[in-house]
């Protein structure tokens, strides 16, 4: 219906063309987008605003925060700083964020890139298939994989002992490293991907032409194909850090957060603070303390991007 | 200008729609149980009632479908949902409280657990029940603690306890035999207790010595039998009554934390990863014990429900292979065994649509007849003098006596609605302690700053 009716006014309406539409005229264009604007507006800013509100109140499932809710002002966040459950989360986070985010994955990411591009076609379409793989699976089945592969008499182990090196309970006594490996093994895959596409776009000549004057190997690699995709880099470290920081389910399905809090990071601890121990309000608070680490990592990544465009 | 109004016309069409058809989404979820809301206690009503499925048990499950078709026979027309919430401990607390948030999903009857009870009446997500109490006779059946057991701060009773329990020492007497240990054990201080674990684990390896449960993921299991056990032992407490005040960096915490961690740092427990399992409690019910893996339970008076002929694992020779005793005090003195006492209920959320039929199935669950049969299949400890003297429930199981008889030494929790805030940190003191990741001094510490945190400074006194 809305279709039809921006459809109509082209050949009979004012003529819009030369002059700049007039005022009215914006306006009216903007009717076919108030149905997506609409929804956006209740379902996106709603619970949003929504979520920012009830990080300053005492909001909770049961006890007197469920009665009446009250403005507490900034005890949320007071609570929160002051609690070394909440500190720990943040280190765990960060941790997690760099061992299998921007180390792991991104630079695993560019290693199978560069490494297909020089292969023949059956090992390419064979490691593409196995590393895209891993990032089809279901999280869950992704995460019971990986419990099974790192458990106590799991794959893992049985390797090690297999080539004489003793194992260990990897999900017990090294837990949040046990899942930053699993968030590698699951997300290279995406960062594979942004890299074949940009490594593809950088022209063959130029990198032939850096040959001949004498860049090889490392040289040519560090100082003509990587710079040729930093915007690529960037953006693909941008995209896998946001992705990261809010991993739940892996991590949920593996450790819960577990043993004691040696895997919580913000995501379980907030949800844990939320919906195990009632405290939405509190919850939220860790929700959008969530959203300004996020908010920091995507400033300074675009700073990164403005300035090559620059 | 005629074109444009029509351009109007045709955007508001469409916004119009769209709020249309919001608006008959919002009207098909408040009318999804037609009937519900207008029939009350003279009509036919169709009534929800929700409970916890967790584990293989299903003697509430056989218990409920059995009262649901003697209320169905007895008020034509009417119809019960049985309503199984399949999650842990704490999951299925907040799956209640989520559900009767909003009319269009609260059940009209729910099961609390009495620790629960009086932060979710704060919450006002109960109807208070002493209209209907009132007319019933049965209530004066009821023992005294049991009817305060589901009271108000205001003084209104929103509960109908179905029995309540204590707790103690189970322990397999054909293991203390082959480990040389007396099969009549009397353990008087808790250094009794962990020598003998220590036998124990010396004597028969492959057999975990003891569990006391702790940690996150068993919840309040941890809380009440394993901690409170532990600390209601030692001279202190969890909440001073003649202060009124939250008790903090008692020394009785920080050693009853110092037990969790030896029995978990020197193998007398399971390993805290297996320990750290939500299904740990039916795993002790269902395979442990009646496996002969375990020596010692410090658990609960019901845990027999799993072996009768109705449990989930039948186990008739458990009256010989295991004996009870009770748990003593930290060096003996006091009275020198210690237990508590819980218990659950059958409330009514205020956002119930059908209160008066849901009264009417409270007391066709509460018929003397029905309150003897779950007493007895659920190994209650009954709290109806009817039951209690009751000459089937009486002789329903060997232990029953011994746990009726340490109702003179039990301890209630406090029933205050901060209580499950700082049930949680109680636990997650414990599972820091049992891995590792604190010492029992930080622990205590972190425990502190939170209940100050909780319930606020001005609210809480030192320990002895």
């Amino acid at each position: 219906m809305t279709t039809s009716a921006s459809a109509v006014p082209v050949p009979t309406g004012k003529r819009a063309g030369r002059n700049g539409p007039p005022r009215g005229a914006k306006i009216v264009k903007m009717f076919p987008l108030a149905p997506a604007i609409g929804l956006m507006l209740v379902f996106l800013a709603g619970p949003i605003l929504y979520c920012i509100y009830a990080a300053f109140t005492n909001m909770a499932l049961t006890g007197t925060g469920a009665a009446n809710v009250q403005f507490v002002g900034l005890d949320n966040f007071r609570k929160a700083f002051g609690s070394s459950a909440f500190t720990n989360s943040i280190w765990l986070t960060l941790v997690f964020t760099l061992i299998s985010a921007i180390i792991g994955q991104n630079t695993l990411g560019l290693g199978l890139a560069l490494l297909m591009r020089w292969s023949n076609r059956i090992v390419r379409n064979f490691v593409g298939t196995a590393v895209i793989g891993a990032w089809v699976l279901p999280e869950v089945v992704a995460a019971y994989l990986l419990s099974a592969f790192f458990n106590d008499d799991g794959t893992l182990n049985v390797i090690l002992h297999k080539v004489g090196l003793p194992g260990q309970d990897w999900l017990y006594a090294a837990p949040i490293i046990a899942v930053s490996l699993a968030n590698i093994w699951r997300g290279t895959a995406f960062s594979m991907l942004v890299y074949s596409a940009a490594l593809s776009e950088v022209p063959k000549e130029i990198e032939e032409s850096a040959e001949m004057d004498g860049a090889v190997g490392y040289k040519r690699l560090l100082f003509v194909t990587l710079p040729m995709i930093s915007r690529a880099i960037l953006t693909n470290l941008m995209l896998i850090t946001l992705q990261t920081l809010s991993v739940f389910g892996l991590i949920y399905a593996m450790t819960r957060g577990g043993p004691g809090t040696k895997s919580q990071t913000l995501p379980l601890y907030m949800y844990e603070q939320a919906f195990s121990f009632s405290q939405i309000g509190y919850g939220t608070a860790i929700a959008l303390v969530m959203l300004l680490i996020g908010a920091v990592f995507s400033l300074i990544y675009l700073r990164g991007l403005n300035s090559e465009a620059a | 200008m005629a074109m444009k109004n029509g351009f109007k016309r045709a955007g508001v069409l469409a916004v119009g729609t769209l709020l249309l058809g919001v608006s008959a989404c919002g009207q098909g979820s408040t009318t999804k149980t037609p009937d519900a809301g207008g029939s009350q206690s003279a009509g036919p009503a169709n009534i929800k009632i929700a409970y916890q499925q967790w584990g293989p048990g299903t003697v509430m499950k056989t218990f409920l479908t059995g009262a649901k078709a003697e209320y169905e026979a007895a008020n034509p027309g009417s119809k019960v949902e049985i309503l199984p919430i399949v999650a842990s401990e704490n999951d299925y607390y907040t799956k209640l409280q989520l559900m009767m948030r909003s009319p269009n999903t609260a059940p009209d009857i729910v099961y609390e657990d009495t620790f629960l009870i009086n932060s979710d009446i704060t919450a006002g997500y109960l109807k208070p029940l002493d209209d209907y109490i009132k007319n019933w006779g049965d209530w004066s059946q009821f023992e005294d603690t049991a009817k305060g057991a589901a009271k108000g701060q205001d003084g209104k009773t929103y509960g109908i306890p179905d029995g309540t329990d204590t707790r103690a020492l189970w322990y397999n007497k054909q293991l203390f035999k082959q480990a040389g240990l007396p099969e009549d054990w009397q353990p008087k201080t808790w250094d009794d207790v962990l020598t003998t674990a220590r036998t124990l684990k010396q004597k028969l390896p492959g057999v975990i010595p003891m569990n006391v449960y702790s940690g996150k993921p068993m919840g309040e299991a941890s809380a009440m039998q394993g901690f409170e056990m532990l600390l209601y032992g030692t001279k202190d407490t969890l909440y001073n009554f003649d202060q009124s005040k939250w008790v903090v960096g008692s020394q009785g915490f920080k050693d009853s934390l110092n037990f969790i961690k030896t029995i978990y740092t020197e193998g007398l427990a399971p390993q805290p990863k297996q320990a750290l399992d939500p299904n740990m409690g039916s795993k002790v019910g269902t395979e442990l014990l009646p496996g002969n893996k375990l020596a010692i339970a410090l658990d609960g008076s019901w845990v027999y429900s799993n072996w009768l002929k109705t449990g989930a694992k039948p186990w008739p020779q458990w009256t010989e292979v295991l004996g009870q005793t009770a748990m003593p005090t930290q060096d003996g003195s006091g009275k020198g065994k210690v237990s508590l006492s819980g218990g659950w209920t059958w409330a009514i959320p205020a956002k119930s649509k059908a209160p008066d039929a849901a009264w009417n199935f409270i007391k066709t669950l509460q018929t003397q007849k029905n309150a003897t049969k779950y007493a007895t299949d659920g190994a209650q400890i009954a709290v109806r003098k009817d039951v209690a003297s009751d000459a089937g429930y009486k002789n329903s199981a060997k232990s029953t006596q011994f746990f009726t008889d340490l109702v003179s030494v039990t301890v209630y929790r406090p029933a205050l609605p901060e209580y499950p805030k700082v049930s949680n940190e109680i636990i997650t003191a414990m599972e820091a302690v049992m891995t590792g990741q604190s010492s029992p001094e930080e622990a205590a510490k972190n425990y502190d700053e939170a209940v100050e945190g909780i319930v606020g400074k001005d609210k809480t006194t030192t320990g002895q």
